[in-house]
């Protein structure tokens, strides 16, 4: 990867995170828009949990994985704690592929 | 990296945070670093230099971007199309630092330093507290963990080249979705609009994922919102 590259997307990235705070310092928002852009960050972590969880690439991900991560999140859900849950979900599906299922 | 100047502020907020949450943080890095020493050994088995993949996760600093810009190059992809597909990954950045902008406040330097620790996971942490010193000790510590720990596993990775094996078998790439639904947990249970806005945006950005490139479907998902604001008075539509 030549150096231009590797340049060019670290001074994009770098734009993306900058470019939320350095407009927000620069307006000041009514409540609700405030609170509706902490909403959009739960959304987004939640649809990011969603596609990571079911699929690869343009496909499903395959069986293992998200009963994996459904054992996880079930476990979240009875409020267990955390190290158990991502412990439980890794398991899970290593035990599974392990088995042969991918 | 003005370690100097940060590691005291660390020391400061860090017990701000309590034990279990210091223990998810650690927990999650640590997952993370096994990742990190695949994305080295992916790399430079693939015959990248071993200074590419070290460099990329220190200026970059974002795993999905990097995995992605270097899978288009080892299928043989340009430089321009992997930049591309690295940037599309990380659009989300740009919402995720708008959620957080409060953490990320102060002189440009510090603003600067501060932005690139802007993770999927320093953003969860952050979210998951509601006192604000807390939020910023856990996006702070984090964000800052995480980037060591990371960097450090990508050298250590990209060092032993092939030795590393497929992490697929250890499960880990259903952790990583775990763990991010349990920290937007809380969130969903008490909050019933977030929760309507969540599950229709996730629908939304499945069902999109055979069609678009990986990283649009994830923003498809800000519709969802669109169910969110309902109760508190109209959404401008965006």
């Amino acid at each position: 990867m030549p150096l231009f590259a590797i340049a060019a997307l670290a001074a994009g990235t770098l734009a993306l995170r900058l470019a939320g705070p350095t407009l927000r310092q620069r307006m000041t928002l009514p409540p609700h828009m405030e609170r509706l852009l902490t909403v959009a960050a739960t959304v987004l972590l939640v649809a990011l949990a969603a596609t990571a969880a079911l699929t690869q690439g343009h496909g499903f991900a395959g069986w293992a994985r998200p009963l994996g991560v459904l054992v996880g999140g079930v476990l979240a859900l009875r409020r267990a704690p955390f190290p158990l849950v991502i412990v439980a979900a890794a398991g899970t599906t290593a035990l599974l592929r392990l088995c042969g299922l991918s | 990296m003005s370690s100097s100047s940060r590691t005291p502020e660390l020391a400061a907020w860090s017990p701000a945070l309590d034990r279990p949450t210091l223990r998810a943080i650690a927990l999650v890095c640590l997952a993370d670093a096994i990742v990190g020493a695949s994305f080295g050994a992916i790399s430079v088995s693939g015959g990248l230099p071993l200074w590419v993949p070290v460099v990329l996760s220190v200026v970059v600093f974002a795993g999905g971007s990097q995995f992605a810009a270097v899978g288009v190059l080892l299928a043989g992809g340009s430089p321009l199309a992997a930049v591309a597909a690295g940037l599309v990954l990380n659009a989300r950045l740009l919402p995720f630092g708008f959620a957080v902008a409060d953490l990320l406040d102060g002189p440009w330097w510090r603003r600067l330093l501060r932005a690139h620790l802007l993770t999927d996971e320093s953003v969860a942490f952050a979210l998951q507290q509601s006192d604000p010193r807390r939020r910023r000790a856990a996006y702070l510590t984090c964000g800052a963990t995480l980037f060591v720990s990371w960097n450090i596993a990508v050298l250590l990775g990209a060092a032993a080249g092939t030795a590393i094996g497929d992490t697929d078998a250890l499960g880990l790439d259903a952790a990583f979705p775990a763990v991010l639904l349990a920290l937007v947990l809380p969130v969903l249970r008490t909050e019933r609009p977030t929760r309507n806005a969540a599950l229709l945006g996730a629908a939304l950005a499945v069902a999109a994922t055979p069609f678009l490139p990986p990283g649009v479907p994830i923003l498809l998902a800000l519709a969802g919102l669109l169910l969110a604001g309902g109760r508190r008075g109209p959404v401008p539509a965006s």
